[in-house]
């Protein structure tokens, strides 16, 4: 973003941007209660227990003096015993809706029924970094759950003082608070009534633990169901405030393309049609969508295009263009990897590969944007409300206090709605037009100008012994990232390294980030070392892992699967890999039927272990497994971005392929309840294990080793 | 200036002013304020603006209002019935057949089609039939469990 003679200058093309400097906001106490009704409220301050807030991938840190400095509510206990929750974190269809609202029932002790989450709203929930990174479970939970706490106390120490007793012998369940010595009641919206008490959350308070869960760790539906099975519930794509006009935003032909000449006469005289020049921003605002297209398609631009290298070099590019040396931060070693592979039995060295793939949510990159009296208000489906406010402040030279970002419950993100293109869209149009404007992109647009998983190279160099004990690792990875770089398997001699690369692509997070590609490469690379030392691929994992969380997970997948199992037709084969990443486990086993004659691949079958800690809801829990799997399949068997001159060549569903009904095998996931360790998320790590489980499959079934994300765009003959 | 072209969504009559090749989908959900119908594509590619034409699944998306002025549309608003849920409706909720659940009105409205035609579709046929629809949430095995479980339900009801 830059400024320009004055005129704002929008860069449609952006990596992902790091969340400026937080600055207070204004909520005060009194106004909170003015929103929400008299009661009780539990506030978080600067020296709250979110210790550990997250960071944004490939952005800098947010450190301590960047930690929430403004007062605002964590939980609400109203006067018709009504619960509000408040989190900064996004509902995007990973359902942590009903999830942190049974976190907090359990906590505070009231039923499910009563109570409600508001959720990434910059005006009323607490900052928070973004929903990313497999976070709102490790963070969000125990933080809701010490505020949920604190609430029990407050409502104790009211009723305590109300009837004269000392509030260690009363009792909080069922929404009231009783005295067991004297057998009277009250109920908290009793409690509540007629006052505005707010206390601050105090660092520790005693939470209770998974075993004594009553409401979280049981599989309750996703609270507000019913809205999405009617077509109720109103995605940001679907509002319509009054005098909506809509908005389209003219794109290059190719990235990196500037503006040299553009004829707007045409449609600025359309009637009802608001045309906005900014720099090389062109869009047009316009009663109906299709008013803005025929204004849009009545703009003659003219691009200076650069030349840029295509999907079909990037690989080789990847390498050449790498850092001679990367920073010591990317990189670790231990022992001597030379020692290590001078006295191994077996030598393995190979090269992995990963495509870029697109996110293709089906709710495309969306905002809704309206200015009043200085103030701008943007609706939009992204996972960094605050980011995006910030930017919008920034772009805008507007105070944050003047901007409010609310994300209704979005169609689904996957790591690919950080950025807030759509928003600073819509809000440049609304500014301009005096009216709310609603962009939506097209599906072409959000297989363009969004941003992809970025692709990369993987080199590995390993040695076994004669037993199969590791003897020496080396791992590179060029472009795609450092997620899941390290090695889970015990192995004394070592080398890790990320070469960053110059960005190709704007490339931004994935669901798993380069995890997934970093699982691929080392669990079929440990596939290959188990071949040639003709061991059982389990047999030799097991061999190398000390961790006994991952080692549980293999077992458990291992028992269900049937592994291991012979082959009964022609075509069959299995495969096995694993991970761990975000404090979660996984193990995926693999049925394949290849058809030799035609090349097609078929997965029949996939079965996987997950344990994440205590289960907070297992049916939700099973939703996000078995769906990262199925997701999971698309990038390891088909999905690829193609790209030439700046273009992206399969910028539609009929060109780039995604998992439909006919390839989804049948699935099985067994999910590990481990009560004794504390919840971590698990959006990320179900999707990591997959890819090399069916390629190792496919090897087993047709001795080809498959080394490139996708492995059969075309089938396995062409591969 | 052509006539203005009159739809019938979902038993009632609507007047629209939209021009008359205007894909359905755009008139149901800028001008009528249907919103349950979800654009995802605007290619026909992807499902999520299904709905029914004269009983039958068609991707509004693809189809210019002039060409259903004679036929009765049904979008997914139009399902429930005096509060009551259309069996498909019911099952996908009973299933949790739904994760973003952006896709879920199309994925319905497809269903609510397939079972018109055949009340008791293999598991096989329901692949086929929903393979236009597009799931990037991963929640294919539910649905084809609602489908299931919705043509039980219609059957044991005489629905």
């Amino acid at each position: 973003m830059s400024n320009v003679e004055g005129k704002l200058f929008i860069e449609p093309e952006r990596y992902e941007f790091s969340a400026g400097p937080f600055h207070q906001f204004e909520l005060a106490r009194r106004d909170f209660f003015k929103i929400l009704g008299a009661g009780i409220a539990i506030f978080a301050i600067a020296k709250d227990a979110l210790g550990a807030q997250e960071t944004a991938p490939g952005s800098r840190a947010f450190h301590n003096e960047e930690l929430p400095k403004e007062i605002s509510a964590w939980l609400h206990v109203g006067e018709d015993g009504s619960i509000t929750g408040f989190t900064g974190k996004a509902e995007i269809g990973q359902n942590i809706r009903t999830a942190l609202a049974q976190t907090i029932a359990d906590e505070l002790r009231v039923p499910f029924e009563s109570v409600r989450m508001v959720t990434a709203d910059t005006a009323l929930t607490p900052f928070d970094a973004g929903t990313f990174g497999s976070r709102t479970t490790p963070t969000i939970t125990p933080q809701l759950r010490r505020v949920a706490a604190a609430a029990r106390d407050l409502l104790v120490g009211v009723a305590a003082k109300e009837w004269n007793v000392a509030p260690a012998g009363l009792v909080a369940a069922d929404a009231k608070v009783t005295d067991p010595a004297s057998g009277r009641s009250l109920k908290y919206a009793e409690l509540a009534r007629g006052k505005t008490l707010a206390q601050n959350l105090p660092a520790e308070d005693p939470i209770t633990p998974a075993t004594q869960w009553t409401i979280a760790g049981k599989a309750i539906p996703k609270v507000d169901a019913r809205a999405f099975v009617t077509g109720k519930h109103q995605y940001t794509t679907d509002l319509r405030p009054a005098g909506l006009l809509y908005g389209r935003v003219l794109r290059p032909p190719s990235f990196g393309a500037t503006l040299t000449s553009c004829d707007d006469n045409a449609a600025k005289a359309m009637t009802g049609v608001v045309v906005v020049r900014d720099g090389d921003f062109v869009g047009v605002a316009a009663p109906s969508a299709h008013e803005a297209q025929r204004a849009l398609d009545a703009i003659h631009a003219q691009w200076k295009e650069v030349p840029q290298i295509s999907s079909k070099e990037i690989f080789s590019y990847l390498k050449q263009n790498a850092a001679a040396k990367s920073e010591d931060r990317f990189r670790k070693q231990e022992g001597s990897v030379e020692e290590g592979l001078a006295g191994a039995a077996h030598q393995l060295d190979a090269t992995y590969t990963v495509a870029y793939i697109a996110h293709a949510p089906l709710e495309p990159r969306a905002a809704v944007a309206q200015w009043a009296d200085g103030k701008l208000t943007v609706w939009t489906g992204t996972q960094r409300p605050f980011a995006n406010r910030d930017e919008l402040a920034d772009v805008f030279h507007i105070p944050e206090s003047s901007v409010r970002v609310i994300v209704p419950d979005t169609g689904s993100a996957y790591g690919g709605k950080h950025t807030s293109d759509a928003a600073l869209e819509a809000a440049r149009l609304a500014r301009a037009a005096g009216r709310p404007v609603k962009v939506v992109w097209t599906r072409e647009e959000e297989f363009t100008w969004a941003y992809f998983r970025p692709a990369g190279v993987i080199e590995v160099k390993s040695g076994i012994a004669s037993d199969g004990a590791l003897t020496a690792w080396e791992f590179h990875n060029y472009h795609s990232g450092t997620s899941g770089v390290d090695t889970p398997y015990v192995v004394a001699n070592r080398r890790t390294e990320y070469h960053p690369v110059p960005l190709i692509l704007r490339s931004g997070s994935y669901r798993g980030l380069a995890a997934t590609a970093n699982h691929f490469a080392r669990e079929t690379h440990m596939d290959a070392l188990a071949r040639a030392a003709n061991m059982d691929p389990l047999e030799l994992r097991m061999k190398n892992l000390s961790d006994p969380r991952l080692r549980a997970v293999l077992e458990t997948a291992a028992k269900s699967f049937g592994w291991p199992r012979k082959k009964t037709q022609e075509g069959q084969g299995f495969g096995v890999a694993c991970g761990c990443e975000k404090g979660s486990y996984v193990a995926t086993f693999a049925e394949v039927a290849v058809d030799k004659t035609s090349g097609t691949v078929r997965v029949v079958r996939l079965v996987e272990a997950f344990e994440c800690g205590a289960i907070i809801n297992p049916d939700g829990l099973r939703n996000q497994v078995v769906g990262a799997m199925i997701q999971g399949l698309g990038g390891a068997l088909f999905e690829a971005i193609e790209f030439e001159n700046g273009r992206i060549k399969n910028p539609h569903f009929a060109s780039y392929r995604v998992p439909r009904f006919r390839d989804v095998p049948e699935i099985e996931a067994v999910l590990l309840d481990r009560k004794d360790i504390p919840s971590a998320g698990a959006g990320e790590t179900p999707i990591m294990a997959v890819a090399p489980a069916i390629g190792n499959a496919i090897f087993d079934a047709t001795g080809i080793r498959l080394n490139n994300l996708p492995m059969v765009p075309n089938g396995l003959r062409s591969a | 200036m052509a006539k203005p072209v009159e739809l019938e969504i979902n038993g009632k009559r609507y007047p629209v002013n939209y021009p008359s090749d205007t894909p359905l989908l755009y008139v149901l959900r800028d001008e009528l304020g249907l919103t349950g119908s979800k654009y995802g594509c605007g290619e026909g590619q992807c499902g999520a603006c299904t709905v029914l034409i004269g009983g039958a699944p068609r991707r509004s998306c693809q189809i210019p209002v002039s060409a259903v002025a004679a036929k009765p549309i049904t979008t997914i608003e139009g399902l429930e019935k005096d509060g009551r849920l259309n069996p498909v409706q019911q099952a996908f909720l009973d299933a949790g057949a739904f994760q973003c659940a952006y896709c879920t009105s199309g994925m319905i409205m497809s269903s609510v089609g397939l079972l018109q035609t055949n009340p008791n579709p293999s598991q096989a046929e329901i692949v086929q039939f929903l393979q236009g629809n597009v799931c990037r949430c991963g929640t294919h095995p539910r649905v084809i469990e609602a489908v299931r479980q919705a043509a039980k339900m219609m059957q044991e009801h005489g629905r």
